[in-house]
């Protein structure tokens, strides 16, 4: 559910941006560590992803991703400073320098690549657009969906993806489009239609409006590609890049190697020397990236590994229940791929 | 005379008792037909609301108070499968988030300083706005001097902000002093010991005290970002800060605007006119997404103070055309009159022409307030957390999604909204009542 205007808008701004960019002056790095604070382009609410508690404290996939950049270079998650941005003023707040990166659920695509003075860096969230039927229509495949009503939401990718899928695939359909996401869904609940679209991760979170959580099922096919990123500047700085991209990768290697909130201490001693390199108990990796050799040690104690931060903020631990499927490691059969740390 | 005398016998020589008024001209019936029933048209226009009424109260009602849920920990509480009847209004979800629709993310443990403000603001109202309350003119000087200077310090906290309300606070009082000092030497013997210069003293004696215990004794107040605030708080802020700026802006700019000085009369009809041919919008837009890309970062003002001076700006200018108005229609006699009498511009707008123009334009002003006060849910758009945002924002989090969540997390906005406007509405009304009365038949 991207909408198109967000682009256009984002776009226009580009013009004022370039010189306004090319004007910051050193490394992103050392202005942070002055700054003392990490500036942190979020979400201003989305479920599993940034969301506020009753004290307003926020968490999320999103929120996590933020804070184990600052645990790296702080050794402190609580040195953000969240800037909670709407849909078109992310970009430009990213381009102006007003926040250090941007993860804030923003599809990677390549027009946002080249053309917005950013550039994206590596993707926290493998998100696509699904579908949720009642399990009493006993359709297990987005394929068996011949002749149904679809709702969506008007003016979104989503419409575009959903025809060009049904054109593709030889089959018919009826599209209904509604204005906002939750009349769309009200209108799939009072049964006018036997399927609802949107991305995966916000099916799940409609799917909880819903009067009977457990009789409607989200389809295993997901038939745009939505990969959700985190950004940077494009403005040469390669060091900063290399935070943020090796902040995701850390916690994907070790997830991979096991590694977690819970046994990072017995993990500091451990023999292994893909877990020794990791935590930085040999080689001097962390230099690298202007940061100690215990950065991602620092990420793992404090926000914990990607299995652990996902599962507490979509997965199984919280109330969206999000499946791994393509977010799982490349091992299990997945997306998520992270080179070596050596 | 003979007829006279005889027909005496006729006549009634005392008055009779009076007899109770025909049932059709008073009572319930009467007063039912009288209201609600006195023509075809309002036959059926009474019908048609009753009609209305009575297919959607009950149905609120039922919704909002009958099957609503009232305690719970979390979205089971709302769900109808998992408490086994229907469900209506999740008001769990209201009680869960109150606190966070208060003060948005503001340290937990610093809450106190918001609590001072808000008791600061509840002062300030009743000085300024219950005729009862004396000293008025020490409440002004509380509300546009003391008050904005010690929430912002209060809320922001922080060695500087200390540091300037004590500068501020110190010269208050030197300022205090030279006044009575003066009013001394006018002739004023008790210039030092009135009962307006104690509570000023006693006012500021203890502004500086504070001032004195925080950075001295408790040490300096942690410092908590603009970010992390939010709910009623920024609301309130927002809100107050456009009130505040835009009647005195208002009036400035109106007067202005009809001023002979030909540069004075050309910056207000440039002002006036610029910012009323933009949207709010596009100024709180301006003021937070484009802002930043022109300002080097550094001077870049605070991301919430931007749209506090966009809304004061905005808010003047509309004030201005009401106060305007105002200004026009009052004869140009008064002016005459003002000036045969001697007295300067400034004599002749403070005591004959502004008391009467913005006693006419009581309405308008407090008509712009209401819509100045709906405006701040503008600020969502440039991401600010106000009330309405700090809902929505909830409305996100999927340990409370249930089918409910979201009308009952409205209707708790609107609640809260209406109470404002009515309030301010109603308070109006009285003003206008009391201001008139000289002009009643």
């Amino acid at each position: 559910m991207k909408s198109i205007m967000t682009g256009l808008v984002a776009g226009a701004a580009l013009a004022l941006t370039v010189t306004a960019a090319s004007a910051q002056q050193g490394s992103t790095l050392a202005q942070v560590k002055q700054r003392g604070v990490l500036n942190c382009g979020a979400n201003t609410g989305l479920a599993g992803f940034g969301v506020p508690d009753a004290q307003g404290n926020w968490s999320g996939l999103d929120v996590d991703y933020c804070r184990a950049v600052a645990a790296a270079i702080f050794d402190d998650p609580t040195k953000v400073r969240f800037v909670p941005l709407t849909a078109q003023a992310r970009f430009t707040a990213l381009q102006s320098g007003e926040v250090d990166i941007l993860v804030r659920n923003s599809t990677w695509t390549m027009t946002r690549d080249t053309t917005l003075g950013i550039t994206f860096v590596a993707t926290n969230y493998y998100d696509g657009q699904g579908f949720m039927v009642r399990k009493s229509l006993g359709v297990t495949s987005a394929l068996k969906l011949e002749g149904a009503q679809v709702c969506t939401q008007q003016g979104t990718t989503t419409e575009l993806n959903l025809a060009d899928f049904f054109r593709k695939n030889n089959l018919k359909y009826t599209p209904v489009t509604f204005a906002t996401a939750d009349e769309t869904r009200s209108a799939y609940e009072a049964g006018r239609c036997d399927a609802f679209t949107t991305d995966a991760s916000g099916l799940y979170s409609e799917r909880l409006k819903l009067s009977k959580v457990d009789d409607h099922i989200i389809l295993p096919e997901v038939i745009s590609k939505e990969p959700l990123a985190s950004a940077v500047r494009a403005n040469g700085d390669t060091q900063w890049a290399n935070i943020v991209k090796w902040t995701h990768y850390a916690m994907l290697n070790a997830e991979e190697l096991g590694v977690s909130r819970a046994n990072i201490a017995q993990s500091m001693q451990s023999t292994n020397p893909e877990i020794r390199r990791l935590l930085g108990v040999e080689a001097k990796l962390g230099e690298g990236l202007g940061l100690t050799n215990d950065w991602a040690a620092r990420i793992i104690r404090h926000v914990g590994n990607y299995s652990e931060s996902f599962e507490r903020n979509i997965g199984a631990g919280s109330p969206l229940k999000i499946s791994r499927s393509v977010n799982a490691l490349w091992s299990n059969g997945g997306l998520q791929y992270a080179p070596p740390i050596r | 005379m003979n007829v006279i005398a005889n027909a005496s016998a006729y006549v009634q020589a005392t008055a009779l008792p009076q007899l109770p008024a025909p049932s059709s001209t008073k009572g319930p019936v009467h007063w039912v037909r009288q209201n609600l029933f006195s023509s075809p048209l309002n036959t059926i226009l009474t019908l048609l609301a009753l009609y209305v009424i009575a297919t959607t109260i009950p149905a609120l009602i039922k919704f909002y108070i009958v099957d609503a849920v009232w305690t719970g920990a979390n979205r089971d509480a709302c769900l109808s499968e998992k408490v086994g009847r229907q469900v209506g209004a999740c008001w769990a979800f209201v009680a869960d988030r109150y606190q966070y629709f208060i003060y948005g993310s503001y340290t937990q443990a610093e809450r106190w300083r918001v609590n001072l403000v808000f008791v600061g603001v509840a002062i300030s109202m009743v000085w300024l706005l219950w005729d009862r309350v004396p000293f008025k003119a020490l409440g002004m000087m509380f509300v546009f001097g003391v008050l904005p200077i010690a929430a912002w310090m209060l809320l922001y906290g922080g060695a500087r902000s200390e540091f300037w309300f004590l500068v501020v606070s110190a010269g208050l009082i030197a300022w205090s002093i030279w006044g009575d000092y003066s009013a001394l030497k006018m002739g004023e013997a008790n210039a030092f010991t009135r009962p307006e210069s104690l509570v000023r003293y006693g006012m500021l004696g203890a502004m500086l005290l504070f001032g004195l215990y925080v950075q001295f004794g408790a040490g300096e107040l942690p410092i908590v970002e603009t970010g992390l605030w939010g709910g009623v708080l920024v609301t309130m802020l927002i809100a107050s800060a456009g009130i505040v700026f835009s009647l005195p802006f208002g009036i400035a700019l109106a007067l202005g605007r009809r001023s002979k000085l030909p540069i004075i009369k050309m910056f207000s009809v440039i002002f006036i006119e610029f910012v009323r041919g933009v949207p709010l919008i596009t100024v709180l837009f301006m003021a937070n997404v484009m802002l930043p890309l022109f300002v080097p970062q550094e001077w870049s003002p605070d991301r919430l103070l931007r749209p506090l001076i966009g809304v004061a700006l905005f808010a003047s200018a509309y004030m201005a055309e009401v106060v305007r108005g105002g200004l026009q229609a009052i004869p140009k006699g008064q002016y005459e009159g003002a000036m045969s009498l001697g007295l300067g511009y400034g004599k002749m707008m403070r005591f004959i022409v502004l008391p009467q123009a913005l006693r006419i334009v009581i309405p308008g002003i407090v008509n712009t307030f209401i819509g100045l006060f709906k405006d701040t849910t503008l600020v969502t758009i440039i991401g600010l957390f106000d009330f309405m945002k700090t809902i929505e924002a909830s409305f996100a989090d999927p340990s409370w999604a249930t089918p409910t969540t979201r009308s009952t997390g409205y209707a708790f906005a609107a609640i809260f909204y209406f109470l404002c406007c009515w309030g301010m509405s109603r308070y109006s009304i009285s003003v206008e009542q009391k201001l008139a009365a000289g002009q009643k038949r």
